[in-house]
């Protein structure tokens, strides 16, 4: 096998991240303070105990991220192929497409997209009615 | 890449994939108002499936390069999962409404489970049997905890989920080393290689053939890899245990037949020092366990351990009647089993986790068309004659007898013969107790359509077993 | 050698006969609490009398066929097929069913009427009478069934009725135990009935009787899997015609109603063990070993059952022992080769025992009116409560009396022609050793049934109150005692043996049935003794032993009535023995329901997290009390155990494949 293309592109890639730092030290105005410093953890508190609570939101989130993760993960190896595979592979896509659609649009509907969810029906109708009662002030 | 599709081999499952669509979105749509929408599209999904399964039965050949096959068997176990659903859902809103779980979801779970169970029995390649396998136990495991607000049912959920993921990991290391020595999943192709190999079971293969075993032990529950049934059986929503108890089961043997069905196969494992001793051991334990239970849901639960070891016996014997004697005694099982447990939750009055046999007490003069069929169901799994689940029983043994596994069939019998004192209590009392306070059973008009359902086929199959029978071997023959 | 081919007859009319008690059952229990407990009587005893009349048509039909062709069959369906084995639902009445069909018929709807009488008042009438058809149903079943599977669902179906009926005063806690130990040690016989047919299945690839007879007859004589499926088979006869050591269970089912114990405890179901193996008589034939043994525990239970006999007060018990003493016997006669004897003294003993039973429930339906009026508290069923019921129940005294000599074996009376044929048969095999068993048990016989009779019937009446008596019972049972009682005399004559001058009808009658067996035991073993001298001689011993019984009993209850509490004091240990049944129930609880709570506790408990409840097997000692009283373990356990044992297990199956 011939590794040369892969090794250029290796050399390649490479190059771009070292030249994008560089670039970004070079250019970038810098007034560091303590907040700037910190690690940076999707919002939540990066040092403290690992046993406090997380908002299960998380785990919703992450999971339909996941879940679009993986179809792509299963269209690359569909897209390089799709000329030998043919008409009966696309329709299998598209079905593919069309059920994960379908878990989109259930997920929405049923508001897990939204990062406050009210729990119940009885809660989202106090949530109205209250709501309701600003504006009638 | 030379791939024949042939779409009719996976007739029924393509209508269960679109119901199983088709019932989320009706759901989103309707499910503010009523849940009517949603069950009433269920069943019309199941009775299209089953029409189609049928339609095609046995007929469809292999499909997608020999990866499933639309066999008489695959029809056969269709078939049954398709009408143990049916049934469970049949009188599921009674239950869901009164438990105040009545959610859309819950549907849409039984059909994904039913479609999982459906790939098991028409795998020809272990990772579509793993997929089905997957498929279904991932929704089951939702369904255990289906009851949100009850601390029972989400342990149970939590169990399943924990022991359930801790074999599959077994069960998929199991095929790797398979395909690492047989270069294939492809069942024919696994087949072929034992069949060629003077030590089929050198290499990888012996490891991967043990943990492909292993898995589905725990799927069957089968000792001692049953811990989780009883715990599980107990907290789930009971139509949920009905379902679970019978068709997961099913579908398991389904595979483990069309696995290990084979001459070529079977001959060289040491069937005799695994499930030999496993049958033995789950007959006798269920049996013992639930002597002692207080409840008719564990009992139940612990019952259908046992009713796994006889199971057993068949697959040990590897012969042809015993195979059809499996067909035959899972089909039937179902009925007695979604049926008991249906009367089951109907007589209980105390709310879900004290299914009190006492609460049957008097059952004979309250509700006498209950109380008789409870009594068939009892008898039934007993397997007192002329009724189904002696016939299931008769072939099973003596399919072991024909393969030499007497002492295995002393010990069942003798077993069945322990088994008599538990279900024969529930007759006792329901014909002969004395009790306080009992309410009149409440108006359950799908309840009682299924029990007598149940009832029927129990009784019919049990005096004209031929038929089924007969499509069981034909079933089997259409494997090899 | 060849099997004989039995040309055999259709007949549509056989289904009628088990039809019958089903309708009746099914209407009864149908209806339920709307039925009204008169009109329940009526019909069940309606449905047994239809299916008498039916029964004695059929019987006459045979009786005008060619002794050969005596063989009537109808085939309803096709029950199931496995490859080249197949069984059906049909029926076979042949000269041997044909006996048995009337005898159930018969006896039953006598019985039936009589419970119209007896369980009048009480509330659960319609369940007694759908559950007595029920049981009228499986018997039919049973006997009529030309197939082993057929005759395993009578079996079955039997056993399930007698403990719904041993159970039916259910408030009462030990009649509830004694139900249940009468099912549980029933199941012990079924389960030898069930691998017996899975060897049959095996060794003949047939259920059928016909097939596998004739594919029998090709096995060598005394060949091993003849003798485990005859032995297998004795395992089931033993469980359900109480037998050493499973009689236990008969004594106790006297719990139920009477005129059960006199239907099912010993007209009918305690029968079915003898039928089925004169039924199986080629199989018995071919197996010598089997022989003897069904001789020997016969010969055991006989004498075993008189002596506790002896000893009993509770009338009820007297006549269980009784029972089981004359099942003895009758395994006795099957042992020795004479099943036609056999089947023969189940038909007179049916009469006899069915007539006592119910003479006896008179008696206590006499003394329990007796009680309640008088407010005394004392057991209606103790002998020693009574006496003197002569004079106030004339009735019931007469015909008593004639099914006692019946069963004493005094000449003329049924009684005598059966089991003087048994002992013969016995004798004239070569057996001496069991006739001299068989002799004694029969002299104590005539002890024990005329002690009863002298305590309960004669002498004065114990507890006389204040000018208030026991009365006789009304006319709808003491009919059908007077008619017991001409059977228990007349029943006999069908078999008067040659030497008597008789023509040994039933003998003839049964030719045709055991033909094939007689066939094989002469070739294997010769002819036994044919002597009119010696028959003669041996009859007259038998009933001068039957006879010295009577007067011995006599002489101490009536004569000098201080010498058996001399005896009693003289013997003490030996009596004490007897009277509590040598142990036995004791015996079994130390020996089977102890080791078994202890493995339970020790083995089970510890090593599965399961609380398993004590003694579950023998039902007599035990009450299985789940909740209260027992901290039950809610939890089995946590996750981390279920996976570290079932990890354990997986490492093991891997080792087991890579070994």
């Amino acid at each position: 096998m011939n590794f040369g293309p892969i090794f250029l592109f290796l050399i390649a890639a490479g190059g771009v991240v070292f030249v994008a730092l560089f670039l970004n030290r070079m250019l970038a105005p810098r007034k560091p303070n303590p907040e700037k410093l910190s690690t940076y953890e999707c919002g939540e508190e990066a040092v403290g105990s690992p046993w406090i609570r997380f908002n299960t939101r998380f785990y919703v989130i992450a999971l339909i991220f996941l879940v679009f993760d993986v179809e792509v993960l299963f269209l690359f190896p569909w897209a390089v192929n799709l000329k030998s595979l043919g008409m009966f592979a696309w329709i299998e896509m598209a079905v593919f497409i069309i059920i994960l659609s379908v878990g989109l649009a259930y997920v929405w509907a049923k508001r897990d997209l939204e990062w406050i969810k009210p729990d119940s029906d009885e809660i989202q109708a106090a949530l109205r009615q209250s709501s309701q009662t600003i504006t009638d002030k | 890449m030379n791939i024949t599709y042939n779409l009719p081999a996976i007739g029924t499952q393509l209508v269960l994939g679109a119901g199983v669509i088709l019932v989320l979105l009706a759901d989103l749509l309707t499910g503010k108002k009523n849940r009517d929408v949603a069950y009433q599209t269920t069943l019309t999904v199941l009775v299209l499936a089953g029409i189609i399964c049928v339609m095609k039965w046995g007929s469809a050949g292999a499909g997608f390069g020999g990866q499933v096959f639309g066999d008489g068997f695959a029809s056969f176990f269709n078939l049954a999962f398709l009408a143990i659903a049916f049934l469970v859902v049949f009188n599921s809103p009674n239950y869901l409404k009164r438990n105040e779980i009545d959610h859309g979801e819950y549907y849409m779970l039984i059909l994904i489970a039913v479609l999982g169970m459906t790939f098991m029995s028409s795998a020809g390649d272990l990772l579509i049997f793993f997929l089905g396998l997957e498929t279904m136990s991932i929704s089951l495991y939702v369904l255990a905890g289906f009851h949100k607000s009850r601390a029972r049912s989400n342990e149970s959920s939590l169990k399943y989920l924990l022991l359930g993921a801790f074999f599959t990991g077994f069960l998929l290391y199991g095929i790797a080393l398979i395909y690492g020595q047989v270069g294939s999943t492809n069942l024919a192709d696994i087949t072929s290689y034992l069949a060629g190999s003077a030590n089929p079971l050198g290499g990888y293969m012996g490891v991967g053939l043990a943990l492909l075993l292993v898995g589905l032990l725990f799927k069957m529950a089968v000792v001692p890899f049953h811990f989780w049934s009883p715990d599980v059986y107990d907290g789930a929503p009971t139509p949920v245990t009905a379902f679970m108890s019978a068709a997961p089961k099913a579908a398991a043997f389904a595979a483990a037949l069309r696995i290990f069905y084979d001459p070529a196969i079977s001959l060289g494992l040491p069937w005799d020092k695994t499930l030999w001793i496993a049958a033995a051991l789950t007959i006798t334990l269920g049996n013992f366990a639930a002597l002692a239970q207080s409840s008719i849901k564990r009992m139940l639960a612990y019952s259908s351990i046992t009713h796994a070891g006889y199971l057993m016996i068949g697959l040990a014997a590897g012969n042809e009647l015993g195979a059809s004697g499996m067909l035959y005694y899972l089909f039937t099982y179902g009925f007695m089993n979604v049926g008991a447990f249906t009367i089951a939750w109907l007589v209980n009055r105390r709310g879900e986790g004290n299914y009190l046999l006492s609460d049957f007490a008097q059952l004979g003069s309250r509700n006498p068309v209950m109380a008789l069929l409870m009594s068939i169901f009892m008898l039934s799994l007993t397997g007192i004659p002329p009724l189904a689940g002696f016939f299931g029983k008769l072939y099973v043994f003596s399919a072991g007898v024909k393969a030499g596994l007497i002492w295995l069939v002393v010990i069942a019998v003798l077993n069945s013969v322990v088994s008599v004192f538990y279900y024969l209590r529930v007759m006792v009392i329901m014909y002969m107790r004395e009790e306080e306070g009992l309410k009149d059973l409440e108006k359950a008009p799908t309840v009682a359509i299924t029990a007598i359902l149940c009832g029927l086929v129990i009784l019919l199959l049990g005096l004209f077993p031929g038929p089924l029978l007969d499509l069981a071997r034909e079933s089997v023959l259409s494997l090899l | 050698m060849h099997h004989e081919t039995i040309t055999t007859t259709h007949s549509a009319l056989l289904w009628l006969i088990p039809a019958f008690p089903f309708l009746g059952m099914l209407i009864n229990g149908l209806l339920g609490k709307k039925q009204s407990p008169g009109a329940a009587g009526i019909l069940a005893s309606g449905a047994m009398f239809l299916s008498f009349i039916v029964s004695a048509v059929v019987f006459f039909q045979l009786l005008g066929m060619h002794a050969e062709e005596r063989s009537l069959t109808q085939t309803l369906y096709t029950w199931m097929h496995v490859g080249d084995f197949s069984a059906n639902i049909s029926f076979l009445i042949d000269p041997l069913s044909a006996v048995m069909i009337l005898v159930v018929t018969g006896v039953g709807f006598l019985i039936h009427v009589y419970s119209i009488g007896y369980m009048k008042g009480d509330p659960g009438v319609v369940r007694y009478f759908t559950q007595l058809n029920l049981f009228a149903f499986f018997m039919l079943l049973l006997v009529m069934a030309d197939n082993y599977l057929l005759m395993f669902v009578g079996w079955e179906g039997v056993g399930l009725c007698s403990y719904l009926l041993i159970g039916f005063w259910w408030d009462d806690m030990d009649k509830a135990i004694a139900g249940k130990k009468a099912f549980i040690v029933n199941r012990i016989g079924d389960f030898g009935f069930l691998l017996a047919m899975f060897l049959i299945f095996v060794a003949f690839g047939s259920l059928d009787f016909e097939t596998v007879f004739a594919r029998a007859t090709g096995m060598p004589y005394g060949s091993g899997v003849v003798t485990a499926i005859t032995l297998l088979l004795f395992l089931g006869a033993c469980g359900k015609s109480a037998q050493l050591p499973l009689y236990v269970w008969l004594p106790d089912a006297m719990a139920g109603p009477t005129p059960v114990s006199a239907l099912i405890h010993a007209a009918t179901m305690v029968t079915a063990g003898v039928y089925m193996v004169a039924r199986s008589n080629i199989l018995y034939t071919l197996a010598p070993v089997s022989m003897a043994v069904v001789a020997g525990i016969g010969a055991a239970t006989a004498i075993f059952a008189a002596t506790i006999g002896l000893a009993q007060f509770d009338i009820k018990k007297v006549l269980a022992y009784s029972t089981v003493s004359q099942l003895g016997y009758m395994f006795l006669a099957c042992g020795v080769g004479a099943f036609g004897a056999g089947i023969f003294h189940l038909m007179t003993h049916a009469f006899f025992k069915a007539l006592l039973f119910m003479g006896s429930g008179s008696i206590i339906h006499a003394m329990h009116h007796y009680m309640e009026k008088t407010g005394s508290h004392d057991d209606p069923q103790d002998m020693r409560n009574m006496g003197g019921l002569r004079k106030h129940m004339p009735k019931t005294y007469w015909t008593f009396l004639l099914a006692t000599l019946a069963i004493a074996g005094i000449p003329g009376f049924s009684g005598f022609f059966s089991k003087d044929e048994i002992l013969w048969k016995a004798f004239s095999s070569g057996n001496i050793a069991v006739w001299v068993i068989g002799a004694i048990a029969a002299g104590l016989t005539a002890f024990y049934m005329f002690r009863l009779v002298y305590m309960t019937f004669f002498g004065e009446f114990k507890p006389a109150q204040s000018g208030e008596h026991p009365h006789e019972s009304p006319s709808v049972m003491t009919v059908p005692l007077m008619i017991l009682a001409v059977l228990s005399i007349i029943g006999g004559w069908v078999g008067i043996p040659h030497v008597l001058g008789g023509g040994n009808h039933i003998e003839h009658w049964f030719h045709p049935v055991f033909a094939g067996s007689e066939h094989i035991s002469t070739l294997h073993q010769g002819h036994g003794i044919h002597s009119s001298g010696i028959e003669m001689t041996v009859m007259i011993v038998s009933v001068l032993i039957a006879l010295a019984g009577i007067g011995i009993a006599y002489l101490f209850y009536i004569k000098k009535t201080d010498i058996p509490g001399k005896i009693v004091s003289a013997i003490g240990p030996l009596h004490k023995l007897v009277y509590n049944k040598y142990f036995v129930d004791e015996i079994y609880e130390a020996g089977v329901v102890t080791p078994i709570e202890k493995t339970s506790d020790f083995f089970l408990w510890r090593f599965f997290d399961v609380k398993i409840v004590d003694g579950m097997v023998n039902g007599a000692a035990t009450v299985v009390d789940f909740i209260a009283g027992h901290l039950r373990k809610v939890q089995t356990g946590f996750v981390q155990n279920y996976a570290l044992i079932m990890g354990a297990a997986v490492l093991v199956i891997v080792l087991v494949f890579v070994w």
